[in-house]
């Protein structure tokens, strides 16, 4: 493997990582991470769409007129979404019903398209389908690191297999209920960021603005 | 490359992108339907006999399915018919339409579900000795969602067998807690009607006080899910009263149906 190759693969993981650093694909890390299962497939799903769709933009990226691109890009991305779901469908039907909308809303996942518009639509085929996959993997590990802590926190398993036995069935964990909603992958996410920002200072954004302070007694505005 | 920006090129690039695009997602929709069709019959079974308690792990799902007779029943006349056939009925479809479905007056409507389907479907498990458990659909109300789930009644038509939803999205941890195996261990065993034939099986707030002969149809709240539960109690009430089930348990037992 080359380093550029590795580069392209591994940078987004911790270095430019889309959840953490590009703060792109939030709803699903949300929806979806309450069980390891259902997030490891909608990793998968979302690798696979991302990697295929910065394939084919890329392929096609010298024939595509400037002013329908993002409509060219949403078609490829909705063609391999919809396959993606019927696959799904026909292979792991439980955790399709479970992935519900979510898959389809890989369509308009900001990752898929923000790679496709900034990646792809620059770069060769193989640098891009790569990208993709390495985008895919960031996603991937923030997606199931969320998931480890809701399911082992929320509900005393991974994946479906019981770890901590919870008082509710006769064990002694008492379940974090607020680790099954939806808001609390927004604190773990949070601290995630928080965490990988502390290690590598690099990645605090300069402030766009500051904060006038406010006006004393007597001072004009 | 110089032309792609012309209106020309533009339209070419879109109508060959649309035909590939099309013919790719329909080769793949249509390859993959009987997979996915087999695996909702599959999903229905399973689900069927998840919420009677009947599912055994290691025995193939159309195997334990062959004792059950699927039938339609007319809820008005609580009678066994014909009118639909139960291979492609779809009761989740019928309760929207109007042909197939009925408004439910603000009093009869318990479980808050607007309109009752005319026929339900229903699954009579036999064994040697004829009927051992009938399994009936229930659905109603909770605090943010619909339950969809099945009862089961034992060979008296006035024991609980089993209970279970297969869909529902009740808070996590709290009314979620309708699918906690412990929970729904309780209603086996539970009377349904009370001896001048009133449905009786009710949640109640709290828990039970097993020293009480009413206790035989109660079963507790779930803690934290008061809504929930209330939801659980009006369905169950409304699908064993004259406007859900009464009428064609009592014919069964009679032997009219």
């Amino acid at each position: 493997m080359t380093d550029k190759t590795k580069d392209i693969l591994l940078k987004p993981i911790f270095e430019n990582n889309p959840i953490a650093l590009q703060i792109l694909g939030i709803c699903s890390a949300l929806a979806v991470t309450s069980q390891m299962s259902v997030a490891f497939v909608m990793c998968i799903a979302l690798t696979t769409v991302t990697a295929f769709s910065n394939f084919f933009v890329s392929v096609i990226r010298n024939h595509i007129p400037g002013s329908i691109r993002i409509i060219v890009q949403m078609t490829i991305i909705a063609s391999l979404v919809i396959v993606v779901d019927q696959i799904l469908k026909a292979v792991a039907y439980d955790i399709s019903k479970q992935l519900s909308v979510f898959v389809g809303l890989i369509i308009t996942n900001c990752i898929v398209m923000g790679r496709a518009e900034a990646y792809a639509m620059k770069n060769p085929p193989v640098a891009s389908f790569l990208d993709g996959i390495g985008n895919g993997l960031g996603y991937s590990v923030i997606l199931m690191s969320v998931a480890v802590i809701r399911e082992l926190f929320g509900s005393g398993k991974m994946f479906g297999i019981e770890i901590l036995p919870v008082a509710s069935t006769g064990g002694w964990y008492i379940p974090n209920g607020l680790l099954l909603l939806p808001p609390s992958a927004f604190f773990l996410i949070g601290a995630f960021i928080w965490i990988l920002r502390s290690v590598k200072a690099e990645q605090i954004e300069v402030a766009e603005f500051k904060m006038a302070p406010n006006t004393q007694a007597g001072e004009v505005a | 490359m110089a032309n792609k920006e012309t209106v020309g090129g533009t339209i070419k690039v879109a109508l060959v992108l649309c035909i590939v695009c099309s013919v790719f997602v329909s080769t793949a929709a249509v390859m993959l339907r009987p997979a996915q069709q087999a695996n909702k019959e599959l999903d229905k079974k399973t689900n069927i006999l998840a919420a009677a308690g009947l599912l055994k792990p290691g025995v193939s799902i159309d195997q334990q399915f062959a004792s059950i007779r699927t039938r339609a029943v007319d809820l008005d006349t609580g009678k066994f018919t014909d009118v639909v056939d139960v291979a492609v009925y779809d009761q989740r479809k019928a309760s929207k339409d109007t042909a197939f479905s009925k408004v439910l007056s603000a009093d009869d409507d318990l479980a808050k579900i607007s309109r009752r389907v005319k026929y339900a479907v229903v699954y009579i498990v036999e064994g040697e000795g004829g009927i051992e458990k009938v399994i009936l659909p229930i659905k109603g109300y909770g605090l943010w969602s619909t339950l969809y789930g099945f009862l089961a009644l034992d060979a008296d038509l006035n024991t609980v067998a089993g209970i279970g939803f297969y869909e529902h999205a009740e808070t996590p941890g709290l009314g979620g807690e309708v699918d906690n195996p412990l929970w729904k261990a309780e209603w086996i065993g539970k009377k349904v009607y009370d001896d001048e034939g009133k449905a009786a099986l009710s949640v109640i707030k709290g828990k039970v006080d097993t020293s009480r002969p009413a206790a035989i149809y109660q079963i507790d709240g779930l803690s934290g899910a008061s809504l929930t539960s209330r939801g659980v109690h009006n369905l169950i009430q409304f699908w064993l009263g004259e406007q859900g089930f009464a009428p064609f348990l009592k014919n069964l037992k009679d032997r009219e149906a």
